[in-house]
């Protein structure tokens, strides 16, 4: 069987969808594309299924919150780099085929952070996005199951959040376990 | 002490049930009517290997629905390490795969180097595959011992821990760490092998082999093996690719994926080893991976110990600015004192931009994403482990299979709730 030839994912992209390129970066050998995320189902299936790309296989998505005050207007970082909102999402696939990788980044406001779900093209996002909305509190539009993942139901809070403390829970002993209930209504009711 | 009263009235057992409505989507419209079982596997059950929870959907024996329930042993390791130096954040990935640290040392370490662009001299990169490869045999020793205890094989389990207890005491002449060894750091490894480590490695090499050949005589012709293990928990390759499974899992369906191969690290594209296919995907197909990996894993510890016996250079990396200089060095040179000082007080900077790295672990891919912030401590790290992978792909694995089989395929996919949990 004939293998067709890689095509470069960034022009391809670029053709296919235009304007919702928003930015490219390379790093490290690594290449980043930056893409709208109303169309972020379409670049990834895009990506999955055109021959000379298929990455067919989803490695890892991970969120960055770039809290705060190194995305928008006030990042005055490099001009390499692009952080129109708060909180990121990479999409890292994987071409077995071609054996390369490729992130595909979005963005979600902090107001109302929404994504539309990968789970309809790989459904190994399904945990992955389920991590996510857990622990970052990204609410992912049309997922499958909802849940949270790894804190309990009654959790308060995304701890990855970069302005969710990294503080040690108050240890409850019988003087003070009222004092410490009544700071924490999420925890009896 | 007073006995308590029964607190559920008849009313509350009703609200109860109302609470059945949270699983609507999730199991089948019979369970809700009771038609099927819910049945609770977990999480002390102790296949499940480790704390992980399963709500099982049962009709009669068979599964209709699985539901993993993840997170009893969260300890929020990513986000403490957003608080810690590059140097510092290494003895936390031990505890994610206590199984296989070095494998979670490597991935962290790789992802750092990738992110400093820090090189490793030659002699670093041998010992740091003998450790991994070191550390994929004691790993799938604890698999094949757990996994064979599982389905009634009772003597397995003491073979296998007897030689993994080798593995761990040259893990302890290494580090001085049986199992939370944090040997390889960014830049290496932390200190050069001891002397009587050559030998020790050499007599294991020699003696292994022959193990490798008993634990098969006790399973692979074992017809009540084969008869628990053929044809159960068939995975079929696009299932695996869709899910995202990685390393003997992915493997044993015949997707020939190894990232030693496919995009090799530590120089392990000079090494000569072959990497076992299954046919079928099934459950002894997938046994047979990763006892032919004993067999490769040897062949590369053959080749790494040669190797360093003649490779004298440096173990870790001589840039001083992210390695720490050598403790006979400080008592001669000024800058080694500072550099000394400036790494274990403040650290080093890293670039703020993201990167992500994977290697292959014994159970699979292992990927590292860092977003550094360019101060010392990270942004965000976010570790792909391949059992949080696995344990998501565990109800398509399972479904139609019987609750027996369950065992069965928990063992084969071999998870540990620490890697998956974080």
């Amino acid at each position: 069987m004939e293998i067709p030839a890689a095509r470069d994912p960034v022009s391809a992209v670029r053709e296919g969808f235009g304007e919702a390129l928003l930015h490219v970066k390379e790093f490290r050998g690594e290449t980043t594309i930056v893409v709208e995320s109303g169309r972020l189902v379409d670049v990834l299936d895009f990506l999955r299924v055109s021959s000379g790309l298929v990455y067919n296989m989803l490695s890892d998505v991970s969120a960055v919150d770039y809290y705060p005050s190194d995305y928008g207007e006030a990042f005055d970082g490099d001009e390499s780099d692009c952080r129109p909102e708060r909180f990121g999402v990479s999409y890292h696939i994987l071409s077995m085929l071609y054996n390369r990788r490729l992130r595909v980044k979005v963005f979600a406001a902090e107001d109302d952070p929404r994504l539309p779900t990968a789970t309809v093209v790989w459904p190994a996002a399904n945990w992955l996005e389920r991590e996510i909305a857990d622990m970052m509190g990204i609410v992912f539009e049309g997922h499958p199951d909802a849940r949270r993942l790894l804190m309990p139901d009654d959790w308060y809070g995304h701890p990855h959040r970069r302005d969710y403390p990294l503080g040690k829970e108050t240890v409850a002993f019988s003087f003070n376990v009222d004092e410490i209930h009544e700071h924490k209504p999420f925890a009896r009711d | 002490m007073a006995v308590a009263e029964p607190t559920q009235s008849i009313e509350e057992q009703r609200r109860w049930e109302g609470s059945l409505d949270e699983l609507r989507g999730l199991v089948s419209e019979r369970a809700i009517t009771g038609e099927t079982m819910l049945l609770n596997m977990g999480p002390h059950h102790p296949s499940t290997h480790g704390v992980l929870r399963l709500l099982l959907e049962l009709d009669g024996e068979q599964i209709v629905t699985c539901l993993p329930d993840i997170g009893f042993l969260h300890t929020g390791i990513e986000k403490s390490i957003e608080d810690k130096s590059y140097e510092k954040a290494v003895p936390l990935t031990d505890r994610m795969d206590y199984l296989s640290p070095m494998s979670n040392n490597m991935a962290f370490s790789a992802a750092v180097e990738k992110l400093l662009d820090l090189d490793v001299p030659e002699r670093g990169q041998i010992i740091r595959v003998i450790c991994l490869e070191l550390a994929r045999c004691a790993s799938h020793l604890v698999w094949l011992g757990t996994h064979a205890i599982d389905m009634g094989a009772m003597s397995v389990l003491l073979y296998a821990f007897r030689e993994r207890e080798r593995i761990l005491g040259m893990f302890e002449m290494l580090s001085g760490q049986r199992m939370m060894s944090s040997y390889i750091r960014p830049g290496g490894v932390w200190r050069d092998v001891p002397a009587d480590f050559l030998p020790t490695i050499k007599q294991f090499l020699n003696d292994f082999p022959a193990k490798v050949d008993d634990y098969e005589a006790l399973l692979t012709k074992n017809p009540i093996w084969r008869d628990r293990a053929q044809g159960v928990g068939v995975i079929e390759p696009d299932v695996a690719l869709a899910y995202g499974m990685t390393g003997p899992a992915l493997r044993g369906s015949g997707v020939n994926w190894d990232l030693r191969k496919a995009q090799p690290y530590c120089g392990y594209e000079t090494y000569e080893f072959n990497v076992p296919l299954g046919e079928h995907g099934d459950v002894y197909d997938r046994y047979l991976i990763r006892i032919h990996e004993f067999r490769e894993s040897m062949k590369i510890l053959n080749q790494a110990v040669a190797r360093l016996e003649t490779e004298k250079g440096p173990f870790r990396s001589e840039n001083h600015k992210y390695c720490p200089p050598l403790r006979s060095e400080l008592g001669q040179s000024m800058e080694a004192v500072i550099h000394h000082f400036k790494l274990w007080t403040y650290g080093y900077d890293a670039p703020d931009d993201e990167i992500y790295n994977a290697i292959e672990s014994p159970r699979g891919e292992i990927g590292c994403y860092i977003h550094g912030t360019g101060a010392n401590k990270p942004r965000r790290v976010h570790f792909k482990t391949p059992s949080f992978i696995h344990i998501s792909a565990l109800p398509v694995v399972a479904k139609g299979y019987l609750l027996a089989d369950m065992v069965a395929i928990i063992g084969s996919v071999d998870i540990v709730l620490g890697d998956c949990d974080r």
